[in-house]
């Protein structure tokens, strides 16, 4: 080694630093795969849409469907729960965001919002609660929209957070009604 | 048979005296490692050539009763997914698909191929749901606890033709159609000796298309004289288990109209098939193969950075 | 060579602290820096590492894969394919544990042959041996039931074979075989035990390695000349000399499994395991995963009675008899030369033993018929008669060659001869004995 080190340090340096580095992107490339796996697999992704017939539903029914392994409601919400959600202040709500995957992200929480144009009877929801994922009871509480039993928190008809730990609204999906009685979902 | 592996001994015994006048010739010390690997490779070579001879001999003795299958050896065909480069040709894919569909699907199943795969062949989202709605899925439970049919989505898999396996047998025959999702990998014939060294270097890997597209052209041969063709089985001297299968000939001239001016003949149909079922087992080739190439490359770099710093560490120590 | 003391001195404060409580770096530096080899090692001596990294490898791919994997009859062989198809790298990560076990194969093999050329066995290294042994074992164990989980046509018979095995053994044969089963036949529990032990066994695998690695830093590496190390100048440390000739090996050795894993994947398999388990149905020809084949021949070729034991039990006893004989070797071979370079006579042999090892495979491969049998037993007949005939006797018959007085008189004189050759086994000293 000392020998070599009167000789043409430069270029050594060079060798080894070049080496390492070859390593390190050989180490990292190698490693890939093995993270790559444990994202979602392609028959996951697959199921990733689902279509709903909701022409059983009349104001004040609901059903729930099962979205990526996560319960969606879709509520086809009567008169009056309709009027509570309007009338609600946006200054009063916790999280003044509308969460709908269908608008832009800083879209605000209006009832009109939270729901899809020309369909404002009709809840779409990923119905788990946004503190730590339990699956809030259907009309209860005090505002007549969502309770969560594990924590307490408490949504109103539009599913917006009102009270208790849970941080946001509830999450609308992607949806669209692709006839006046069929939904599809993501 | 005897003789022949009498051959062997005295292929050895040569070698031996082989040996012996090399030694003579450079002296002892010369005896190295390459006269024993030529060694290896004569005994291997010898014996090869009295297997494969034995072989020979015996079909030439039993024309009508071969001993080994096939009787034929698959021909080696031209496929443009073979080799370190290898694509699949989307279109002839997209031919493969339509006779698998209008031919081969009424009594062989393709269990493990999702419609939304089919993208690999070129086709869009929606030709996809359109292709997928064609289908008839029985699923269920609905809410009323009954089984229902509906039409296929993109995240169905090809149905099968029959329930269950006994079903297909029995609509066939007594043998069951095997399933084709895998078969171009389930299916390949013995290369013998030194065939499958040179494959290592050729990276055959089309054994089975080459099986499959043979066995599909195999049919219509007259037999030899005196052979026995069991009742309600075809005479095929490609298929890898005995004289005939249970399956007739699926395949005739013009059967499949083709949408893009492709031959419409029994030899196109079954290349396209082939390769159909080829993508069929191994949709990932081509990323395969890609992602071989850069790693390849990436190693001889590496290995040539890795050498030079062995070289530069080693400088001025003998050894 | 580690004669126990240690030139190991923490540089900072924190240093001398962990190395009061527990010396770990020390041992990394003890035996993975300062640790003197022999410095005429070629790079046959590089496949340690070789099986070092391999294993390592196989485990974590194995990990992965056991992550999407399901031991069940039924879904076994789909949870494969959904693997291969639907997981994210999913085709390469089997791909890469596949052959992995057939490239591991290879490694340990010219490990193997590499210590039985170059007398790496004799005294003081038995035991590294015999915990080589034990590892190639436990090998065997792992390879061939992680064959059987993908749960096709070749599995399933494989299993249902190898298990046969131990039905040979008189009386008690039956009711061992029920054990390993589980059942009456090659079946569900079967396949969940298999799994099960399929994921232990590397593991104890790990455990040996490192004994083995502890035996080996105990007498140290023997090398090409078979003397041992008598000063200094002998050796040279292990980092950086051993460390990057090791991983140059690595490379061109991982250049050679990419080349399989990418390109020929499934060459080393058999079409037959992508047809699903039937256990109404035998292949054809069953045939087990290429590393097994020479002993699959000696098993066949036993086509005998020999007085009270039949030619099943037969075949199984010469088949396990041909693991025994490894085990045996440093008490079989008489020479007091270590080294095949100085031996002409097992330099021979050996070749020829190798040469038989790989007819003995081939033979494996084909139907046990016609000549092939009589080849067989041949080829048997040979196997048993270089570790039970040559080792013995040629150690007591052979005149070796003149051995140099040291290792680096070795070098140094191979060095003035040979110009560039880098391989310092062949070119020794040439003095006819």
């Amino acid at each position: 080694m000392s020998a070599t080190d009167t000789q043409d340090p430069n270029r050594r340096d060079f060798l080894y630093v070049a080496t390492g580095m070859a390593a390190v992107v050989g180490a990292g490339a190698f490693a890939w795969p093995f993270i790559d796996q444990m994202r979602p697999d392609a028959s996951t992704l697959a199921l990733a849409s689902v279509e709903v017939d909701v022409a059983s539903l009349t104001p004040g029914m609901s059903l729930i469907v099962k979205w990526r392994g996560k319960p969606v409601v879709v509520r086809n919400r009567t008169e009056q729960e309709m009027k509570d959600g309007e009338a609600v202040n946006l200054a009063d709500l916790k999280d003044p965001i509308a969460r709908n995957a269908n608008l832009p992200s800083d879209a605000p929480a209006t009832d009109a919002n939270r729901t899809t144009p020309g369909k404002e009877a009709w809840m779409v929801m990923v119905q788990v609660c946004t503190h730590l994922g339990c699956i809030p009871l259907g009309q209860e509480g005090d505002f007549g929209g969502w309770f969560c039993p594990c924590h307490g928190s408490q949504y109103d008809t539009a599913g917006r957070i009102r009270k208790g730990p849970a941080p946001e609204n509830m999450a609308v999906p992607v949806f669209k009604f692709i006839s006046d009685t069929k939904i599809l979902i993501g | 048979m005897i003789p022949k592996s009498g051959n062997r001994f005295s292929d050895k015994i040569m070698l031996k005296q082989e040996d012996r006048a090399v030694e003579n010739l450079r002296g002892f010390g010369m005896k190295k490692i390459l006269t024993s690997l030529a060694l290896i490779g004569l005994v291997a070579i010898g014996t090869g050539a009295a297997g494969t001879g034995a072989t020979a001999a015996e079909e030439a003795h039993n024309a009508a009763a071969p001993t080994h299958f096939p009787i034929d050896e698959p021909k080696e065909m031209d496929w443009s997914f073979t080799g370190p480069f290898g694509t699949y040709d989307k279109a002839q894919l997209q031919r493969g698909l339509k006779v698998y569909k209008e031919v081969c699907s009424a009594c062989h199943s393709m269990n493990l191929v999702a419609f939304r795969t089919l993208s690999d062949l070129g086709y869009s989202e929606a030709q996809i749901k359109t292709l997928s709605a064609e289908y008839t899925i029985h699923d269920g439970p609905n809410d009323a606890g009954d089984m229902f049919d509906r039409p296929g989505k993109p995240s169905d898999y090809f149905p099968a033709p029959f329930a269950n396996e006994a079903a297909a047998a029995a609509s066939n025959g007594g043998a069951a159609p095997p399933d084709m999702s895998l078969l171009a990998k389930a299916r390949g014939i013995e290369r013998g000796f030194p065939q499958f060294v040179f494959d290592i270097f050729t990276q055959y890997d089309a054994g089975g298309p080459d099986y499959i597209h043979s066995l599909l052209t195999g049919y219509d041969q007259t037999p030899p004289a005196g052979m026995v063709i069991p009742e309600g089985t075809h005479y095929n001297p490609y298929f890898m288990s005995g004289v005939s299968l249970k399956m007739p000939k699926p395949l005739s001239d013009g059967q499949v109209t083709y949408d893009d001016g492709a031959p419409q003949t029994i030899d196109q149909y079954s290349r396209d098939v082939s390769a159909f079922l080829a993508w069929a087992a191994e949709p990932h080739m081509e990323d395969r193969k890609k992602t071989g190439f850069r790693v390849l490359v990436f190693l001889l770099l590496f290995g040539a950075l890795v050498y030079l710093t062995k070289r530069k560490v080693w400088e001025g120590v003998a050894h | 060579m580690s004669e126990g003391h240690s030139t190991y001195t923490p540089k900072t404060g924190l240093g001398r602290w962990f190395d009061a409580r527990m010396p770990l770096p020390r041992l990394v530096y003890d035996s993975f820096i300062a640790y003197p080899v022999p410095r005429n090692l070629n790079y046959a001596w590089t496949f340690g590492g070789i099986l070092a990294i391999m294993l390592v490898a196989q485990i974590l791919t194995g990990i992965v894969l056991a992550m999407h994997y399901t031991a069940d009859t039924n879904l076994a062989f789909g949870s494969v394919e959904k693997i291969m198809r639907d997981v994210n790298s999913g085709w390469l990560l089997r791909y890469m544990h596949s052959n992995g076990a057939s490239f591991f194969f290879v490694a340990v093999y010219i490990h193997i042959f590499r210590g039985l050329y170059y007398g790496s066995y004799k005294a003081p290294r038995e035991l590294l041996w015999i915990l080589g042994c034990i590892i190639y074992l436990l090998m065997m164990a792992t390879g061939f039931m992680g064959y059987v989980l993908p749960w096709g046509q070749m599995s399933f018979w494989g299993a249902t074979v190898i298990t046969g095995f131990f039905s040979a053994i008189p009386l008690v044969g039956d009711w061992i075989q029920q054990l390993l089963l589980g059942g009456f036949a090659v079946d569900n529990p079967t396949l969940n035990r298999f799994f099960a032990l399929h994921y232990l066994l590397p593991f104890m695998i790990a455990g040996v390695v490192v004994l083995h690695v502890w035996a080996l830093h105990v007498v140290g590496q023997s090398n090409p000349t078979g003397i041992e190390v008598k000063s200094k100048t002998d050796t040279v440390a292990f980092t950086p000399y051993a460390t990057i000739k090791d991983a140059f090996g690595m490379i061109v050795f991982l250049f050679f499994f990419a080349y399989f894993v990418f390109y020929l994947p499934n060459y080393l398999g058999h079409p037959d395991n992508y047809i699903v388990a039937n256990p109404l149905k035998t292949p054809a020809h069953i045939v087990p995963e290429w590393y097994f084949l020479p002993f699959y021949a000696i098993l066949r070729a036993i086509t005998f009675n020999v007085g009270p034991i039949n030619s099943k039990l037969g075949g199984v006893l010469c088949m396990f008899g041909a693991i025994v004989m490894l085990f045996l070797v440093p008490w079989l071979d008489t020479s007091k030369v270590r080294s095949a370079v100085y031996r002409p006579w097992y330099k021979l042999f050996f070749w020829l033993f190798v040469a038989d090892a790989i007819l003995l495979g081939w033979l494996g491969s084909q139907p046990a018929e016609g000549s092939y049998v009589f080849m067989a037993q041949m080829a048997t007949l040979v196997y048993f008669a270089f570790f039970l005939v040559a080792l013995p006797v040629l150690g007591l018959i052979e005149t070796p060659r003149r051995l140099p007085n040291s290792i680096t008189e070795a070098v140094l004189e191979k060095n003035k001869g040979g110009g560039g050759h880098p391989s310092g086994a062949t070119a020794a000293p040439e003095t006819k004995g």
